[in-house]
């Protein structure tokens, strides 16, 4: 199983408006997984009094690297988008302040249509994660622009 | 809980927007609250660092996520008198349709409200209330005010 080169995913995480707001950046990657992590920062405490990263933001990680994963690697970016179909996360607990945040990912299935994703969050060590999730995702969906609606 | 003790000692003890303010995250994505009859709507209105497909465009599912997570626990807050923030155990989405480059709005129900635990369902909707862009429901950790 084999899916997207290395290069084009740490170029996407910089073309994706979201992904580049968040600061994602990969770590590691190889057929079947791919690692990507967050810096701490400030803006994305969800509780002041702890200094906490809010679970949203560890959910947008989680979903990067477990959709960029998903792709298969002769499903080129311009031509079919991925969607997420659903996604079940489990906290473990909370992201200690201060540190960087990580998300390993790993495509267990690919059918023609779908794609079974593991994925963790975690601060220092994969086997101590924070987070624990599943995904499915469709394969090959639209990715032409959406006709102008009148409003 | 320092935030939600202060709050409380101003006598704004279900201010949200006092709280959304308050909250780092939900300011960065830019969520606000609206109070519809005896409820609470969140709204978030499109900006372009949501996106996550920029072909379509498309919101990041990873920003969907995190408005039906804040969504849930802000009508948590609203319901009852939390002691502390309420805790993610888990949370389950459903994308439904492409959040598009609009206005989301989203609503919750606390559809059992234990004393320490509590599961809420939300849902997220665009134009159409009746097509909901995404769906979910999650598990929260409460703490009651009078077990502290």
């Amino acid at each position: 199983m084999t899916s997207t080169p290395q290069h084009d995913i740490a170029e996407h995480l910089q073309t994706v408006p979201h992904s580049r707001a968040l600061g994602m950046r990969l770590v590691s990657q190889s057929d079947d997984h791919c690692e990507i992590a967050i810096a701490y920062a400030d803006h994305l405490v969800g509780d002041p009094d702890t200094g906490v990263i809010h679970g949203g933001a560890i959910t947008a990680l989680l979903d990067n690297a477990a959709g960029m994963i998903a792709r298969p690697r002769d499903m080129h970016r311009e031509a079919a988008a991925i969607a997420t179909l659903d996604m079940r996360i489990d906290y473990m607990g909370p992201a200690e302040p201060g540190f960087d945040v990580h998300a390993r990912a790993h495509c267990f299935k690919r059918t023609r249509n779908v794609a079974f994703v593991r994925a963790a969050a975690f601060t220092h060590s994969v086997d101590a994660p924070i987070a624990t999730c599943t995904a499915t995702f469709m394969l090959g969906t639209r990715n032409t622009p959406f006709r102008q609606e009148p409003s | 809980m320092k935030l939600l003790q202060a709050l409380r000692d101003e006598g704004r003890g279900q201010d949200i927007d006092a709280l959304v303010a308050a909250i780092p995250y939900a300011q960065f994505l830019g969520l606000q609250v609206d109070r519809q009859g005896d409820g609470i709507v969140t709204v978030l209105p499109f900006q372009q660092h949501l996106v996550g497909n920029v072909n379509l465009p498309a919101i990041h599912g990873g920003a969907v996520g995190a408005m039906l997570e804040m969504t849930a626990v802000l009508q948590l807050l609203y319901d009852t008198a939390c002691a502390h923030l309420p805790k993610t155990v888990d949370v389950s989405f459903d994308y439904l349709r492409s959040a598009r480059a609009k206005t989301t709005y989203g609503r919750a129900i606390v559809t059992r409200h234990g004393r320490r635990v509590a599961n809420v369902r939300v849902e997220l909707w665009q134009d159409n209330r009746n097509k909901p862009v995404a769906a979910g429901h999650g598990h929260f950790l409460l703490s009651p005010l009078d077990s502290t």
